[in-house]
This record gives structure tokens, sequence and C-alpha cells, in this order.
């Protein structure tokens, strides 16, 4: 009944809903469409040759092993980070903070250049390296770089309101009660950190799995080795391979699509953790 | 002692992955002196470049502003069947890989896609052609918008724009007076990230151009295209100008969160205010 009085009184619901449904179709939902019908032309054993071609498997073991690796870098330094700028106060702070940000607003390109001439062999932090027998441009170190770059605000931002809604009384009462340190993080601290800890850590996962343009440029691309998926595809594209294309990506689509769920069902989980 | 090692950890870990990025792009644009970095910058092809992007992101952000606020209207103020679903499909594009996200316009659109053959013949070229690339630029940063207005509307809730039209107000008036105040800043910062997304996008907007110097490149496709010609100190240059919109999101975004944050507080404060007697007066 409420919702009926709240529809008679307010107007516009009708044009709003048609623009929005119309909107996203037209942007999203068709062009996104193409991909699983244009998979339909293909026969069935060309979609299995082509997304399983041992070039196109180990694009998607890099993927996957860079994107993994990179988002657990970032779940511990991330997590740092956040509490960090959460509970501690210090000169600077909310510059950190802003600063936390600038993934997001610097062009992937930009960042692709400049990782790798900071890790080039001769570069500012690739010649220090280089000393130790370490390489990371061109290699698959260099990839995972790119992407804890890429991914580190996801995991920030996920923990960061968390953190500072976390009652520091409460790890002192367990203190006083005689808790160690180690009690208290262990038994207080991640526990309630946890499932927002999870998100950001799928949420940058799931960032660097589709990840692009920071990585093309540091990772060499040389096929077997330091070949992305997502590089691939426009590799088959530019060679006018588009059934082969569509394969690659109705795969790695999928891949999102798992991980979105993951997403949302974490997310929920961690509101329900959160509510009283 | 704790404290102090973790924040020297914490501060160390922003300092190499985010600081000493930032600082190397201007660092690598000035390399050779500021004549260098000032031809690069006023070279045709880097100002035809700097016109492109000007132009997607123009086209792309207003588009998506309009359909942020109508998704905002409908999904935030109104309740019905399938409302989550929607929710989620608006979040579509940052679940997608941007190279996915240019590929499905070529699918579409290409001498080889579905509409492309047809639309070619009719001399209608969108792939390999700034149509497309405006396309893909609304694809990438399509969610900004709506992801800030929609919660905004939906905290604020329906009382305001409720007495308004029983005092009679019509739609727009409603829209201009009530809720446009309400969701400015929130909108505002919808509209930062939304540009930031738009001038820097690279994977999708690669995909779809054709990579036409002087024609269909725009800043981050300049940017590779120097840099793979290993003139990197021009390619840094241009980079450098793509950093400084960088630098200007973050202060920008800084400054709008805390307004967002202050509105939210204060209509939450007027909601606990408004509510006790306007439920009493209802009856």
């Amino acid at each position: 009944m409420n919702i009926r009085a709240q529809r008679r009184v307010l107007p516009g619901f009708g044009l709003t809903m048609g623009i929005t449904v119309l909107y996203l179709s037209l942007i999203v939902l068709i062009p996104l469409a193409t991909l699983p019908v244009r998979t339909m032309t293909m026969s069935w054993a060309a979609f299995r040759d082509t997304i399983t071609d041992p070039r196109v498997v180990a694009s998607y073991r890099l993927s996957l092993g860079a994107s993994l690796a990179a988002a657990s870098v970032n779940a511990v330094f991330g997590a740092l980070v956040a509490w960090v700028l959460a509970r501690y106060s210090f000169p600077g702070r909310r510059i950190v903070d802003a600063l936390i940000d600038l993934p997001f607003a610097l062009p992937t390109a930009v960042a692709g250049i400049v990782l790798t001439t900071l890790y080039a062999p001769n570069g500012w932090l690739g010649a220090p390296l280089a000393k130790y027998g370490i390489s990371v441009a061109f290699t698959p170190l260099g990839v995972t770089v790119a992407l804890i770059f890429i991914g580190l605000p996801f995991v920030v931002r996920t923990l960061q309101p968390v953190i500072e809604d976390l009652d520091p009384e409460v790890e002192e009462a367990a203190t006083s009660l005689g808790a160690s340190r180690a009690g208290v993080l262990f038994r207080i601290i991640l526990p309630n950190l946890f499932p927002a800890w999870l998100t950001g850590f799928a949420l940058a996962f799931a960032r660097a799995v589709g990840e692009y343009g920071s990585v093309v440029f540091i990772s060499g691309n040389m096929p077997m080795r330091t070949e992305i998926s997502p590089l691939l595809i426009v590799t088959k594209l530019e060679q006018y391979d588009y059934p082969g294309a569509t394969a690659i990506a109705v795969v790695m689509l999928a891949i999102s699509f798992v991980l979105l769920l993951a997403i949302n069902g974490l997310q929920s989980w961690a509101r329900r953790r959160v509510a009283p | 002692m704790v404290r102090w090692g973790i924040t020297a950890v914490a501060l160390g870990f922003v300092a190499l992955f985010l600081v000493v990025p930032l600082v190397a792009v201007f660092a690598e644009a000035f390399a050779k002196g500021f004549g260098a970095y000032r031809a690069a910058i006023v070279e045709p092809d880097a100002v035809a470049a700097l016109k492109l992007t000007l132009l997607a992101a123009g086209v792309a952000v207003p588009l998506n502003v309009l359909f942020g606020v109508a998704a905002g209207w409908a999904i935030g103020k109104f309740q019905f069947r399938g409302r989550h679903l929607l929710l989620t499909l608006i979040d579509l594009p940052f679940a997608v890989s941007p190279v996915i996200s240019g590929l499905v316009f070529v699918l579409l659109f290409g001498r080889r896609g579905w509409l492309g053959p047809w639309m070619i013949d009719h001399g209608l070229q969108i792939v390999f052609a700034v149509p497309g690339i405006i396309l893909a630029t609304i694809f990438v940063s399509f969610p900004f918008v709506a992801r800030e207005v929609i919660p905004i509307m939906e905290a604020i809730g329906t009382e305001e724009e409720e007495a308004a039209r029983v005092l009679g107000a019509g739609g727009l008036q409603l829209f201009f007076r009530v809720t446009l105040p309400n969701i400015k800043w929130g909108l505002l910062y919808g509209v930062i990230l939304a540009n930031a997304r738009a001038m820097g996008e690279f994977g999708a907007v690669s995909v779809v151009s054709g990579h036409i110097r002087g024609l269909t490149n725009t800043l981050p496709l300049h940017v590779e295209i120097l840099y793979n010609e290993y003139n990197a100190q021009a390619a840094f240059a241009v980079a450098s100008l793509l950093g400084c919109l960088a630098i200007v999101t973050l202060v920008l975004k800084a400054i709008v969160e805390a307004r967002v944050e202050r509105s939210a507080r204060a209509a939450a404060h007027a909601a606990i205010e408004v509510m006790p007697w306007e439920s009493k007066s209802a009856v």
C-alpha cells in the first residue's frame, strides 16, 4: 500500500525507468550479448581448440597466477595501510589518504610506461635489483608489480571503513583482561575484519584478471611466458580472428561472472557480520 | 614501538608503489629540459589526441550523468521487482575486462561484425573511427555516476519530494528545487570519477581505435605510440598531462568527499528531526 501511495505522489517513474532500461540495454546489455551469441555460431570443436591452445592456457596461468600473487601482496600491505590510515595520526595523513586512489585516477597506460621505465634493468628501481640478479620488467614478476599497483586501493578502501568502525575499547578490555597482543589480533581484530578483507582481496583479484593497459608495457609480451589473456584477445583481433578473440573473451567473461557472484556474496556476508 | 613499525612499513609501501611512479612520470617528462617537453605537447598529433580525448569525455560524461540521475530516481526513490538485478547489471562494465569492452563494439560494428557491413555500405564508419571511441568511452565510464547517485537518493528518501508535490510543485521544479540540491555533491563526485576514467581509458579505446595518428588517437593511445617508437621523453611529456589530470582528480575527490559526508550527515540529522512529527500528522 505504501508503495502505491508513493507512486501516486512522486512523478516520473515510468520516464526515468524507461531511460534507465533503454540506455542500459543499448550501451551495455546488447553489446555484451554479442559475445555469447557469436560463440554459438562457432563449432564446439573450434571453440574447444581455441580455448585449450597451449599458448592460451599459458596466458590463463599467468593472468590468474600473477593476479593471485598481486592480490595476496595487497591483502597484507593494503591491510597495514588501511590500519595506519584508520587508527594512527601522523603528518601528511590526509595526503597519503588521497594518494591511495592514484591507481584509479592515473590512466593505466601512464602507469604501464612509468612502471616499465622504473623497473627496466637501467631504471631507478630496476638497476639496484639487477645487481642482486632480480629482473622485474619483461618477466612475470613485472606483471605482478603492475597488478599490485592497480589493486592496492580496492583492499585499502574496503578495509578502512570497517577498521574505523572497530571499537578500540573492546581491544583495551581484552588487554586489561589479560589478552596478549597476538591474542587481541587473532581473536578480536582479524575475525571482525575477515569478511571485508576477503572482499577487498576478491575485488583486487577481479580487477587484476582483466587488466590490460598497465600490464602490456611491463610484460614484454613473450608467447608462452609473459602474455596475459586480454593481450591474446587483442592479438587475435589484430589478425582479424574474430572467433578466436570471442572464444577467449567468453572464458574471461565467465571468470568475471564467477568473481562478481563471489564478491556479491562476500559483501552481503560482510554486511550481515557488521549489522548488530 | 609496534605502531611506528607498522606505520613505517605501510608508508614505505605507499612510497614505493604510488609516490615513486608519480614522481617518475614528471621526472622523465622533463628529462630533456623544458624545450623538449613543450615541443612534445604542442606537436599537432598530440594536440589532435588531446582534442579527441576532450570530445570523447565531453560526450560520455554528460550522457552518463543523464542516465545516472534517471537511474537514481527510478531505483533510489521507488521499490519494484528486479531492483537488485538492475543494480547488478549497472555494475557490469566494472566487471568486464577493458579489452572485452572494446571487443563487443568491434563484433557489432566491425567490417566482419553484425551491423558493420550494412553500416559501412551506408557510409557509417563506427569502429576504427571517432564514434567507436566515444561508444567505448561511454561503456567504461557508464556506472560511475549512477553508483554514486542511487544510494544517496535512496538514503535521503522521498519525504521532501512528497511534501513539495503536495504543495503543488511540478516535476521539473521538484527535481531542480528539491532533489538536485540534495544530490549535487554525490553527483559531482560521480562526474569526477567518470571523467577520470573517460579521459584515461586505454584498453577499450585501443581495441576500437585502429590507431590512426591525428584521427583516432586519444591521449593515452598517443602515449603508447610514442613509447613504442622509443621516444620515451615525448611519451612521458604527454603522460604528464594525464598525470596532472590524476592529481586534479585526487584533489577534487578529497574536497568533494568531505562535502558528501557532511551533506549525508545533515540529511540523516534532518530525517530524524522531521520523521516523528510527520508520522504523527499523517495519522
